[in-house]
């Protein structure tokens, strides 16, 4: 469903990315690990859009006989394909309200003119029903149906995470990135969220690929991991080989 | 939205309507001067207001697309008389002058107008962000400026126009003198400006809350969220600055035609600088707010006139000084800045005032 390439990225004479391969199948959980500064957001970056890869190219094929090549392409245009992220330091519409986050998701699907949007036509009166419906469903999804009239930044921090992923998959994505979404979670929360993260995989037909540092998380969902050092990648395969894989131990730990 | 709102908000306007022909009747004619502008200044706020305060692109080339309005007002309306006399130092292009159409006409005109330049310069510089764009839009402002100093076939240069026709009441009080024997007397017709502020507000709002709105909100918050989220913003920005261009050109001729003259030293910064005041005040992004900061701004800017002339201040007398009353606006927009800072709706700040002496 994605192919990535061989791709580089470099910042001036830094190479944050060198020479990256992966490849993520239809379903599958796909685990992105690495050290500090292996270059993990860089990849995902280029992903989306926000990077132009110095080298290679991605691929991005979100059904049979449909397929993009995802480097000349916006963020914007990325998102319409059917990729959408998350974020490492969580990026919600802090002043806005937590229906309004998610309600903002589904505009990138908007059919209606800005006219037809401002006199409440018909045919956006519709379309906005249907927006209400489907946020409240993800809302109610993420358990924050309550919350909806809050502000997103008054939320406490495992909720904005959630809200973020509601927000994200209300763009209606075949391909999900997560930006190390346990990040700040404790046990009890990490163990919620893996499960949640299994349950909207099946319902929305996803296929996920997520940075995280915690272990527990990578090794209990992913179907396979690729690991990072320095830019480069250093291993990949189920997560019972990585944990065994003298480069990756070595990559986090070192060696005397 | 719901039925019931809409026809909420359907009776309030109406209401609104019936609200300024009376007050056209009742108050004097300087009152309803100074209305006319509360309304003038209501459509220039929520046009910057959503160009900076609901999308958060800080532009200062406000002046320079009122001036747009203004101008195409201005000679679309004047008399071909008015407009011989007025270009005595170079004719007008004979096909301009010529040129009259009605009043509603020759708003939407100046609104257009201002729009396709909004859409123009918008274009290319709302491709940079904060300080950069607010440099860029500034010198556009005063590019168009120095333009129409220099096209004087069309605008009659520094000279300006003079003689625009003012919107008065006169034949309905005529009527109304005839046929009751009130004894009216005639003055501005507060309709014009009144009931464009009244659709302004409303497409605003409606504007606002519809999918659009939101998605201008979300580039405000996050632009890297936003288009995270498939939201264009090249798309979006210039669509949002685009219909502030068109409301700040319809203030601009309704401005025009309650002056009755105009010429291109009106359109200087200062302008821009007012309505940032306006938007400030009322809090950014607050459509209430702007309505009610428009109204204070444009009362005050003429009840703070004597601090202009010079003051008796019982021991001594002193000299004019022309520009104080700014000096005052600066300190309030300063307090208020300061007192804000995060928090955007003017009733927040009055209860934290209220509670900072309460305490006490």
């Amino acid at each position: 469903m994605l192919k990535i390439n061989n791709i580089t990225m470099r910042f001036g004479g830094v190479v944050a990315v060198n020479n990256f391969t992966a490849e993520i199948n239809k379903n599958e959980i796909i685990g992105l690990i690495g050290p500090n500064g292996a270059g993990k957001t860089t990849v995902f970056n280029m992903v989306t859009g926000v990077y132009k890869p110095t080298e290679g190219d991605i691929i991005f094929s979100p059904s049979e006989g449909e397929s993009h090549s995802v480097v000349d392409l916006r963020p914007d245009q990325i998102a319409k394909i059917g990729i959408c992220r998350t974020f490492q330091n969580i990026r919600l519409f802090k002043q806005l309200s937590v229906m309004d986050n998610v309600f903002i998701g589904n505009h990138l699907r908007l059919k209606s003119s800005l006219l037809s949007s401002v006199f409440r036509l018909p045919n956006y009166a519709k379309e906005e029903k249907e927006i209400y419906e489907k946020s409240k469903y993800l809302l109610e999804k993420v358990g924050l149906y309550e919350e909806r009239n809050e502000k997103a930044h008054s939320l406490p921090y495992g909720k904005q995470r959630r809200l973020e992923i509601a927000r994200a998959l209300a763009t209606d994505p075949t391909l999900l990135l997560l930006d190390e979404p346990a990040a700040g979670m404790n046990p009890q929360e990490t163990q919620e969220l893996m499960e949640f993260i299994k349950k909207i995989k099946d319902e929305f037909n996803l296929t996920i690929f997520l940075i995280e540092h915690h272990m527990e998380v990578v090794m209990g969902i992913c179907d396979r991991i690729y690991v990072l050092d320095h830019g480069a990648h250093i291993a990949d395969g189920s997560p019972k080989d990585i944990q065994n894989n003298p480069k990756v131990i070595e990559a986090y730990l070192g060696v005397d | 939205m719901e039925k019931k709102n809409l026809t909420k908000y359907l009776l309030s306007m109406i209401l609104a309507i019936i609200v300024i022909v009376v007050l056209n009747f009742v108050l004097d004619n300087y009152k309803i001067r100074i209305l006319n502008l509360c309304f003038i200044y209501i459509v220039l706020g929520l046009s910057l207001n959503l160009i900076y305060g609901f999308t958060g692109l800080f532009s200062l080339g406000h002046a320079g697309f009122m001036a747009i309005g203004a101008y195409t007002v201005a000679i679309l309306t004047m008399t071909q008389e008015t407009k011989q006399m007025t270009y005595y130092m170079e004719p007008m292009v004979p096909f301009l002058e010529s040129l009259n159409t009605p009043f509603i006409v020759a708003v939407l005109a100046g609104g257009l107008m201002a729009a396709l330049f909004g859409f123009l310069i918008g274009a290319p510089v709302l491709k940079l962000t904060d300080d950069y764009l607010a440099i860029a839009t500034l010198g556009f402002s005063e590019i168009i400026r120095i333009v129409i100093i220099n096209m004087q076939s069309i605008t009659n240069g520094a000279l300006g126009l003079k003689g625009i026709p003012q919107k008065t009441n006169k034949a309905i009080v005529d009527f109304m003198n005839d046929a009751f024997g009130l004894g009216l007397r005639p003055s501005i017709n507060l309709l014009w400006a009144g009931v464009t502020a009244v659709i302004t507000i409303a497409f605003i709002y409606l504007l606002i809350e519809s999918s659009y709105g939101k998605a201008f909100k979300a580039i405000r918050e996050d632009e890297i969220a936003a288009r995270s989220m498939g939201i264009n913003l090249f798309k979006h920005k210039v669509l949002s600055f685009t219909i502030g261009s068109f409301f700040a050109g319809v203030g601009g001729g309704l401005l025009a035609v309650s002056l009755g003259t105009i010429d291109p030293t009106l359109f200087k910064f200062s302008l821009t600088w007012n309505i940032i005041l306006i938007v400030v005040l009322g809090g950014m992004g607050n459509i209430k707010g702007s309505i009610v900061s428009a109204c204070i701004v444009t009362i005050a800017m003429e009840a703070l006139r004597f601090l202009d002339e010079p003051l008796n201040l019982g021991f001594m007398v002193t000299e004019a000084m022309p520009g104080l009353r700014m000096v005052v606006f600066s300190i309030i927009l300063m307090a208020a800045v300061i007192y804000k800072k995060d928090d955007s709706s003017i009733k927040s700040t009055l209860e934290k005032v209220r509670g900072r002496y309460a305490k006490n």
